[in-house]
C-alpha cells in the first residue's frame, strides 16, 4: 500500500443493510477523523429514517446529507432516499435527481465514481451485502484512481449478489467479513494524523 | 515555481477535466449555454455518458462536432440537462402551498406565478390544476421557463406515458386533490393527455436562470430541484433574480433538499413552512 493519507471512505450496501451497518457504525469513536459517505438502497418514498436510526446508535456524527455541505471529518452522511450523493472536487457534497442507476437512486456507482474523482487513492470504497450488480464499475473506479477497495466476504453476506459483482468487476479488493472490516476501518483511524486535531 | 509531480492516472484524470473546462467555455461563447458554474460531479457524470452513447473516442472530439455542428446542441443539451419530474412530486409541497400560501393569495385579483425550470411540464400541471381547484386559475397567469426546447415541447404537449398516471394519481390525492386526476386528462394509446384548457392561461418560455434577468413582477415562483445542479454563487445569483422578481411578501418554493439556509439571500425571506421548503419574501 501507498503512504497516502486516508482522507474519506465510501460505503455502498442494499438487502441486509441495516444489520451489516449495525456491526460496523456503532463500533467508531466520536473522534474518528475520517468522514463516512453511505448509499443505501432504500425506497424513495421511505422518509429519511437512516440517520435518524444510527444518530441514536452511534457516537460518530451520524446525518443525512445536504445539497452543497462541506464534508467534516468524524461525520457518517447517508445519501437521502431518491436523490443521487456525489462528491465535489472541493469536498463538498452535492445532491442530484437524475435518472435512478441499476433501479437506484441513490445509487453506489454514482456516489463511487464521483468520491474517486475527488479523492484519488486518499479513498477507501466497501461494498457490502446486497442483491444486484449497483458498486461494483464504482468500486473499479476507485481502483483505477488509486484508492483502496474493500468486499464483504459473500458467504457471511445477507445477500450475495453485490459482493460477488463487485469482485468479479475488481479482483483487487481485499475480501473481509463484516468483523475485518470494522477492525480495518478503526485502525484507519487510530494510524490516522488527523486524529484529535479535529475542529 | 516547482510543478507538482502526477502519475499516470492523475495526469490522464487532468486532460479530461482540461476538456470539460474546454467544453463548457465553447458551448458558453459559441452558444450562450452557460454550464461553466453547475456543480461538476454530475456534469462530468453526463458528459461521461455523452461521449460513451454518443460514440466519441475523447470530450474534445464531442466538443468539435458540437462547435461545427448547431445540430448536435439538442442532442447534448439533453445530456447536461435533468430531465426527471412528476406531477404533484413530493405531495406535502403541494399540500402546503394549498394550505399555507394559497390563502394568502386569494386577497390579490390578479395572481402571477412562475415555474422555473419547468422541464417537461409536470410540475406546471400541478400548479393550473391546484388553483383550478382552488378557484385561482381565472385570475392568475401562470409562466413556465426552461432552457431545454425539447422540455418546453413536452410541456406544452402535456402528452405523458399512461403508466405514469397512477403514480400522479396517488400523489395528487396525498397532496390533498379535491376532484379526481382523471377529470383533467384522456387516455389513449398508452398515453395520457392533459386537457389543453390547462393552458389557457399558461406562457411557455425560454428563460435561464444563469443568463437571462427578471422579466415580471410574481407572487409566487417555485423553482424545484435545480439549484441543487448549481454551485454555491451560482445559486445566489439564481436566488437572488427571485428575491428581485417577487412582489414584496411573494412566495419562494424549492426541491425538498434545497433550502436558502446557505444563501447571501437568506435574510430577505422567512420560512414559511419549512419542512417544505417554501419562503415567503419580506418587506425590506
Ligand atoms: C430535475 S428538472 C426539475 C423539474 C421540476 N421542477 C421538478 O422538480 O419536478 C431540472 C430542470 O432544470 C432545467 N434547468 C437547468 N438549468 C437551467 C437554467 N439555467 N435555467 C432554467 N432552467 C434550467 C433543466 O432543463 C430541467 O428541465
Amino acid at each position: 500500500m501507498s503512504d497516502t493519507v486516508p482522507q474519506a471512505i465510501v460505503i455502498g450496501a442494499s438487502a441486509g443493510a441495516l444489520q451489516a451497518l449495525s456491526a460496523l457504525l456503532p463500533l467508531l469513536p466520536a473522534d474518528y477523523p475520517l468522514p463516512i459517505l453511505i448509499v443505501v438502497h432504500i425506497r424513495p418514498d421511505r422518509d429519511s429514517v437512516l440517520a435518524h436510526l444510527f444518530q441514536s446508535k452511534c457516537a460518530i456524527r451520524v446525518r443525512e446529507a445536504d445539497d452543497k455541505e462541506p464534508i467534516q471529518p468524524g461525520t457518517v452522511y447517508f445519501a437521502p432516499p431518491d436523490y443521487h450523493l456525489l462528491v465535489e472536487q472541493d469536498h463538498t457534497l452535492s445532491l442530484s435527481s437524475e435518472e435512478p442507476v441499476f433501479f437506484s437512486r441513490p445509487s453506489i456507482d454514482v456516489l463511487f465514481e464521483s468520491a474517486a474523482d475527488a479523492y484519488g487513492e486518499a479513498l477507501t470504497g466497501i461494498v457490502l451485502t446486497g442483491a444486484n450488480e449497483d458498486g461494483a464499475a464504482g468500486l473499479k473506479t476507485i481502483v483505477d484512481a488509486g484508492g483502496t477497495a474493500i468486499v464483504q466476504e459473500p458467504q457471511g453476506a445477507y445477500a450475495t449478489a453485490m459482493p460477488e459483482a463487485a469482485i468479479a468487476r475488481c479482483p483487487q479488493a481485499k475480501i473481509m467479513t463484516i468483523e475485518d472490516i470494522s477492525a480495518h476501518l478503526l485502525d484507519l483511524g487510530r494510524n490516522h494524523p488527523g486524529r484529535n486535531s479535529r475542529s | 515555481m516547482s510543478e507538482e509531480p502526477v502519475s499516470g492516472g492523475l495526469l490522464s484524470e487532468r486532460v479530461e477535466d482540461i476538456e470539460i473546462h474546454l467544453l463548457l467555455e465553447g458551448l458558453y461563447r459559441r452558444y450562450h449555454y452557460d454550464f461553466r458554474n453547475y456543480a461538476q460531479a454530475s456534469i462530468k457524470r453526463r458528459l461521461r455518458q455523452a461521449r460513451e452513447q454518443l460514440g466519441y473516442r475523447s470530450i474534445s472530439d464531442l466538443q468539435h462536432d458540437v462547435l461545427h455542428d448547431p445540430d448536435m446542441l439538442p442532442r447534448l443539451l439533453s445530456y447536461l440537462t435533468v430531465q426527471v419530474s412528476e406531477v404533484f412530486r413530493d405531495p406535502s409541497y403541494f399540500k402546503a402551498i394549498r394550505e399555507k400560501v394559497i390563502p394568502h393569495l386569494r386577497t390579490y385579483p390578479s395572481l402571477r406565478i412562475w415555474i422555473a425550470g419547468c422541464s417537461t411540464g409536470e410540475e406546471l400541471y400541478s400548479f393550473v390544476i391546484l388553483f383550478r381547484e382552488e378557484g385561482l386559475e381565472q385570475r392568475t397567469l401562470f409562466y413556465a421557463t426552461d432552457i431545454n426546447q425539447d422540455a418546453l415541447a413536452k410541456a406544452e404537449a402535456g402528452i405523458y406515458d399512461l403508466e405514469r398516471f397512477k403514480l400522479f394519481t396517488e400523489n395528487h390525492r396525498k397532496s390533498g386533490g379535491k376532484s379526481s386526476l382523471s377529470d383533467y386528462y384522456t387516455a389513449a394509446y398508452g398515453k395520457g393527455a392533459f386537457d389543453k384548457s390547462l393552458r389557457n392561461r399558461v406562457v411557455f418560455s425560454d428563460h435561464s436562470l444563469v443568463t437571462d434577468a427578471v422579466f415580471a413582477e410574481m407572487h409566487l415562483i417555485s423553482c424545484r430541484n435545480v439549484l441543487i445542479y448549481f454551485d454555491r454563487p451560482l445559486q445566489d445569483r439564481a436566488v437572488g433574480l427571485f428575491k428581485d422578481s417577487l412582489a414584496r411578501k411573494g412566495f419562494l418554493g424549492l426541491g425538498s433538499k434545497e433550502s436558502l439556509r446557505f444563501s447571501e439571500h437568506a435574510g430577505s425571506f422567512s420560512e414559511l413552512a419549512p419542512g417544505d421548503k417554501i419562503y415567503q419574501r419580506l418587506d425590506r
